[in-house]
């Protein structure tokens, strides 16, 4: 087999749609297994230097994630009502995808996850089902995930975390204001607050260097390579075995599909809108929880009327949001700086299970954190009691910034057949392809959760000591950078599209690993659970072509 | 090279013991955060000097200048007017319609006056007062504000009036503790 950079006519072994927090552990799994890779990233190949703290271009002009603009979404809450333009997704979009950006938040989901209907049973207008696979067999790869890309945490901390095989690699992150506030006040409480798993290293880490706390890091690319996006971390390691080709700036448009129903390349726009044909022996998508299904039914072809690897119908289908709901914002009496660090230092998971006593399905976690960045905050960052200009908003904003933390929750989303992703029948993005349509509407107990969760923040802010708080009312969800369920793993082909192995249900050689795998959202931060998953399915992919079983 | 850098650098090859390339890493955060913030006095590429003092009078009443600089000093027109020739060249109706429809209410209001930058402050408070609420009051306060805190690469936020009045140390670098409560934590332990 030759090297990169590869001919479009030469069949690669894989090519890997997408290089974020999946996509970047295919890629590194199949690569370091021996395997010609491809992968195929819609955005650019950004370098260190290109990250810059500059908040208009990462928060407003989305220089690090999908632009409306160039790429419309459209969003309904119903079928019965007309979807019109909104932001209702937001997705990583270079190569490292979200993990270039993303808080970092790390959580592993706990054993409960994957059995949540056998343990709770149904819950009516909703889909929730059982995972096939259990945490015992995800473990390996969780331990793996942390380890090749470096993540700072406490093992034993957290008493209601599962099982672990090993420690974190890293000692957690020295605790900011805002944690030793909720830490204080959690405890008064008996709850039970632990040091934050975060994908940052808190020192250095196989040639990579610890944080720095600059601060510019939700929303923003770690311009010392800290964060473990896989940029930083599994990329390279692809790259370094000289089989993988990271095609920047290749945006796929259909997978192209035999006669005998088998993959056989990918066709993509390159960074010149030229179309190009690339042959692959098997194809791994991992381009999101919209991304995904998307690309599937736009690749419709005579075998596959509705769409690629969908006679379910599931395709695009059980489609959960981040469900972040409740937020409690506080001021008090002295600094605290937040804007200093990493965004979380200190969690509390003691209302993460269900629990039927509550009245409602679902439950969450609570972090303490900032949330705000200079000119957000300027915008929208203060009380409603407060001017939105002039003399006494600037007095304000002033005293507020560095005296503020906010409590944030992650808390369940109930999967419904009908939130889906679907393509919009008129809307076309730049590219001329079909427009991302959302449906999504939260069921009642997502909303309840989120009510409960927020009475519990603003008990915990209260004995912190704030002098002042603030909160909105919970409201339905209408936009998300965390997407999951749309392509949901199964045992039954009738109704899912992704078996145990995360393989195609119709189709052999096209594997689908990412967001979209997911049966249930557990309590949001989805990436390290994705990215165990990308692990779990690289290695068993790579043993099924060993073996001339792809 | 000046004092604070170089105790960013130390910092930073403190924190990068272990790793190999620090020289780069030193270099790419200096970048990350340097480059941010050169701004500075640039020629007006979309408004006229008139026309940018009567945006600039309006930006100068939602961040106005106190005991500490407000939109004018931070050079707020300075990020608008950038904007509008560039990224938001799609807004540039919004401004030709708002202000055409200020200057209006300016006649009406002050029917002596010549022009919104040439009114005496308590008149421009009450011209602002009354569009607010309007989309295009609430555009002149996004660019506004953007421009106050944003990075000054994009042309506002001179001298890091923005970042100041928030309380932002210029250092790009920090170590533990980092505010009051940690701080006060570090030293109970210590104790």
């Amino acid at each position: 087999m030759s090297r990169p950079p590869y001919r479009p006519s030469e069949a690669v072994d894989f090519i890997v749609v997408g290089s974020g927090a999946a996509g970047g552990a295919v890629a590194k799994e199949l690569s370091t297994g021996g395997f010609s890779v491809i992968v195929l990233e819609q955005g650019p190949y950004l370098r260190a230097q290109d990250f810059q703290h500059d908040e208009i271009g990462a928060r407003f002009l989305h220089a690090l994630t999908n632009d409306p603009k160039r790429q419309p979404v459209t969003f309904r809450k119903t079928e019965a009502e007309p979807a019109e333009l909104g932001p209702a997704v937001t997705y990583g979009r270079q190569v490292g995808g979200g993990t270039v950006h993303f808080t970092a938040n790390y959580w592993r989901l706990h054993e409960i996850d994957f059995m949540e209907r056998s343990r709770w049973g149904s819950v009516p207008g909703a889909t929730l089902e059982d995972w096939p696979i259990t945490y015992a067999e995800l473990e390996p790869y969780y331990t793996k995930a942390e380890e090749e890309v470096g993540v700072s945490g406490l093992a034993g901390a957290n008493p209601f975390d599962a099982p672990r095989s090993k420690p974190y690699p890293l000692p957690p992150l020295p605790v900011k204001s805002s944690g030793v506030l909720f830490e204080r006040a959690a405890r008064k409480l008996g709850l039970h607050p632990y040091p934050a798993p975060m994908a940052i290293l808190s020192r250095a880490y196989r040639g990579r260097p610890g944080c720095v706390h600059c601060g510019f890091c939700q929303w923003f690319g770690c311009e010392v390579g800290a964060k473990s996006s896989t940029l930083a971390s599994l990329i390279p390691m692809a790259e370094r075995t000289g089989r993988c080709e990271i095609r920047a700036e290749s945006y796929v448009r259909k997978i192209q599909v035999d006669r005998r129903g088998r993959v056989g390349g990918a066709v993509y726009f390159d960074r010149n809108r030229r179309e190009v044909f690339q042959r692959a022996k098997a194809v791994v998508v991992c381009a999101n929880g919209a991304e995904t299904p998307r690309l599937l039914l736009m690749s419709k072809s005579s075998l596959f009327p509705q769409g690629l690897a969908n006679s379910s119908g599931m395709v695009g289908k059980n489609l959960m949001f981040d469900n972040d709901a409740a937020s409690c914002t506080g001021l008090f009496e002295h600094p605290l700086n937040e804007y200093k660090s990493v965004q979380v230092t200190r969690v509390v998971q003691d209302f993460y299970d269900s629990d039927p006593k509550r009245g409602f399905w679902g439950g969450g976690g609570i972090d303490a954190r900032f949330g705000q960045s200079p000119a957000m905050f300027g915008l929208d960052g203060l009380p409603p009691d407060i001017p939105r200009w002039g003399a006494e908003w600037k007095k304000a904003v002033s005293h507020y910034f560095p005296r503020m933390m906010r409590l944030a929750s992650h808390i369940t989303c109930l999967a419904a057949e009908q939130n889906s992703i679907s393509l919009d029948p008129k809307m076309k993005d730049d590219w001329g392809l079909p427009a991302i349509r959302v449906t999504f509407r939260n069921h009642p107990d997502d909303l309840k959760a989120a009510q409960f969760l927020l009475d519990r923040q603003n008990e915990i802010m209260e004995v912190a000591g704030t002098v002042k708080k603030w909160s909105r009312p919970v409201q339905e969800i209408t936009s998300s950078g965390h997407l999951m369920g749309s392509c949901r793993m199964g045992n039954d082909p009738k109704r899912s599209v992704v078996d145990r192995w995360n393989r195609a249900h119709d189709v052999p050689n096209l594997f689908l690993v990412d967001g979209s795998s997911m049966v249930t959202s557990g309590r949001q931060q989805p990436t390290c659970t994705i990215q165990a998953l990308g692990y779990r399915a690289g290695e068993h992919i790579a043993e099924m072509a060993k073996r001339g079983e792809v | 090279m000046n004092e604070a850098l170089s105790r960013r650098e130390w910092m930073l090859a403190w924190s990068l013991a272990l790793a190999a390339a620090w020289h780069e890493v030193v270099a790419a955060q200096a970048h990350a955060h340097q480059a941010a913030q050169t701004g500075g006095a640039a020629p007006l590429s979309y408004f006229s000097r008139e026309a940018a003092a009567e945006v600039e009078a309006i930006a100068a009443q939602i961040i106005p200048t106190t005991d500490t600089p407000g939109a004018r000093e931070a050079g707020v027109i300075y990020f608008i007017d950038r904007a509008l020739a560039t990224f938001d060249q799609d807004k540039q109706q919004t401004y030709r319609s708002g202000m055409a429809e200020l200057e209006g209410k300016r006649a009406m209001m002050f029917p002596r006056s010549k022009s919104i930058a040439a009114l005496d402050p308590e008149q421009q408070l009450a011209l602002v007062k009354a569009i607010e609420g309007t989309p295009f009051f609430e555009l002149i306060r996004l660019h506004s504000i953007l421009g106050f805190f944003g990075s000054p690469s994009r042309g506002g936020n001179h001298d890091l009036a923005g970042w100041k009045l928030l309380g932002i140390e210029d250092k790009g670098v920090f170590e533990a503790p980092f505010g009051y409560y940690d701080a006060q934590a570090q030293e109970d332990a210590s104790r």
